[in-house]
């Protein structure tokens, strides 16, 4: 057969073995190269089965041909494919805008290491998007993780290290809830394999260590997710990650967390009348409310720019589980194409203040006073993609929130349409902190910007800006994926 | 089942309480990390101890034997205790970096210095 039939495999696989060859082959130049190969090739392969899954519907490839639900099921359908556009592409965009900005927050010496340890991160994400299987999840869970503590802990900063070490904490009981909940679901069911599980859970319904185990897979991933009160690592491991970490992880790391929680509850659990048994609606509708309202109010208060994203990355969170929380097609709809939005949004905004570092020689509000005036094309992008996270029309913040207050409108909540804007409001407060900081105070004089943002940098960084106000204006990637994504899993396969 | 009915059940869900009292419980970053070790290797008992039948034999296709135990779920925790143990490693090489940078382990004195560090920074 042709190589055509062997995409699923190769997604994984390529970047898989870029990782050891950056380690063996070394050199100044070579693991860049490399990596950057691995990453463009992942997006085209992701392209092309986006094609697929458009044109033929769902692929199913099994790994060594065994056969699902015995042998590791690989599954596309059109989430999994939006999912892998989405990772690939950022690591695609990352990967050339890392060279530059690691030269100057990353030892030399270590320069191939994160080259190994992106492109086994990037091999886990792919992995987690496209595996059909519940153990495969965990060791592609395992594997993104462990790279990513790597990868934080390259930040120049000692507190990098203690953000890394505290990461690696969280993380590690959120990967053991998640593996305890699989075991769980394996012993009432016998199956690994996710469509499976779904089927013979009918059987076992209602049962305690099926409650269980949706108990402890919703916190696990919860953890993953930086859902409300689970995100503490979040905002030290985005502020002290070198910039290009920050802005892969920002944009792709908790959205494919979103992913798994979705693959679970949609393809796994609705199947059965599992989760009407617990109150896990009303639970994520209070839990990404007070993530909505607490984590922008913190966000308010940074002194740090990355530390104030981040925490407004904690607050977009919260946007995407209230969607989820509707357990409705729209509600879902609101959720898929937010992913893609702030994905596309924080991963643009964190290149910037990687660039903004990289000039100023910080990310403090007291650094970047009068921003403006000295660096005026990236304060600018700073500010569109800040209006994207308020939600003005014209960027994909928009989009987003629209569907969010359709699917509240639909569910007859109308007190959450001004929930909704008020947490709006608050993105308000802390985007225009920087405004004021960046273009109503001077530029300090014992600061010397003279340092360029070099062309790797700011193209990417821009390409993803313009992409946050093009899928603002042309919807019909996003939002017609996201509807088509809605009616598959609310159809078919319930 | 085995014999004794929840007995494993309970040893599992013991370590696996005093697991994560430890990694929450205790300041030193080491023993938090013994404590993660813990907690992981509860799972272990979890997946592998109801795949055990008694008298069973390990799957050999064969007439003499009849009874086998599940290899399955030893498949998959030989999966994750290589995760734990680079897990582990990882968490300890980072504890040695944060030793370099600190010199100490302890939590609280870890965030004594940094956050007298942070109004330090703040003023400049």
């Amino acid at each position: 057969m042709t190589i055509a039939t062997h995409l699923p495999a190769l997604q994984v696989v390529i970047p898989l073995v870029a990782a050891p060859l950056t380690v063996l082959l070394r050199g100044r130049h070579l693991p860049y190269f490399i990596s950057l190969a691995a990453s463009w090739i992942a997006l085209v392969i992701a392209l092309l089965l986006w094609q697929q899954v458009n044109a033929h519907g769902t692929i199913s490839y099994a790994i060594g041909k065994w056969p699902a639900p015995w042998g590791i099921e690989y599954r596309v359908d059109q989430l999994t494919a939006f999912m892998l556009v989405l990772v690939s592409g950022i690591a695609a965009l990352v990967l050339p805008y890392s060279r530059a900005s690691i030269k100057n927050e990353v030892p030399p010496q270590q320069h191939y290491l994160f080259y190994t340890m992106f492109s086994l991160c990037l091999t886990g994400l792919l992995g987690i998007s496209i595996t059909g299987d519940a153990f495969n999840i965990f060791v592609f869970l395992e594997i993104s993780s462990l790279s990513t503590y790597v990868l934080i802990a390259l930040g120049r900063n000692r507190r990098a290290l203690i953000a890394s070490y505290q990461y690696l904490i969280m993380g590690t009981i959120g990967a053991t809830f998640i593996v305890i909940g699989i075991g769980l679901l394996y012993l009432m069911t016998g199956s690994l394999n996710l469509a499976d599980i779904g089927r013979r859970l009918a059987q076992v319904q209602g049962t305690r260590p099926v409650l269980a185990a949706l108990a402890f897979l919703t916190v696990g991933i919860s953890l993953k997710l930086a859902l409300f009160p689970l995100h503490q690592w979040l905002p030290d491991a985005y502020a002290h990650a070198p910039s290009a970490v920050s802005s892969f992880l920002a944009a792709t790391a908790t959205k494919v967390a979103v992913y798994v929680l979705i693959r679970f509850y949609f393809s796994v659990f609705d199947a059965s009348q599992v989760l009407s048994q617990l109150p896990m609606q009303e639970m994520m509708l209070i839990l990404a409310l007070a993530g909505m309202f607490a984590a922008s109010a913190i966000a308010i208060y940074q002194t740090d720019l990355k530390r104030l994203f981040a925490y407004s990355s904690v607050a977009q969170i919260g946007y995407i589980i209230l969607g989820l929380s509707f357990n409705s097609p729209t509600g879902l709809t609101a959720t898929v194409v937010h992913l893609f939005n702030h994905g596309v949004t924080k991963g643009a905004i964190f290149m910037l203040l990687g660039a903004v570092t990289l000039v100023m020689g910080g990310s403090t509000m007291a650094r970047i006073q009068g921003l403006g005036h000295r660096m005026p094309l990236v304060s600018f992008g700073i500010v569109l993609c800040g209006l994207s996270l308020i939600g003005v029309p014209g960027t994909v913040g928009f989009i987003s929130k629209w569907y969010l207050l359709l699917a509240a409108i639909e569910q007859g909540q109308g007190w959450l349409v001004f929930l909704i804007l008020l947490s709006s409001l608050l993105a308000v407060v802390y985007v225009w902190r920087f405004v004021e900081a960046a273009y109503f105070r001077e530029p300090r004089k014992d600061i010397d910007a003279d340092t360029r943002v070099p062309w790797s940098m700011g193209l990417p960084s821009g390409l993803l800006v313009i992409a946050c106000i093009y899928f603002g204006l042309d919807t019909s990637f996003t939002v017609g994926s996201s509807v088509k994504i809605a009616e598959l899993l609310f159809g078919g396969m319930r | 089942m085995i014999s004794g009915g929840h007995f494993t059940y309970f040893i599992t869900i013991f370590l696996m309480i005093a697991g994560l009292f430890l990694v929450i419980a205790r300041g030193n970053l080491i023993k938090k990390l013994i404590g993660l070790g813990i907690f992981q290797t509860s799972v272990y008992l979890l997946y592998i101890a109801p795949g055990k039948l008694v008298g069973g034999t390990a799957p050999i296709l064969s007439p003499e034997f009849t009874i086998y135990s599940n290899p399955l779920p030893h498949v998959l925790i030989l999966t994750a205790i290589v995760v734990g143990v680079a897990t582990l490693a990882l968490g300890l090489a980072l504890v040695v970096r944060i030793r370099e940078a600190y010199d100490t382990i302890e939590e609280d004195e870890i965030l004594a210095v940094d956050s007298a560090h942070e109004t330090e920074v703040q003023t400049t």
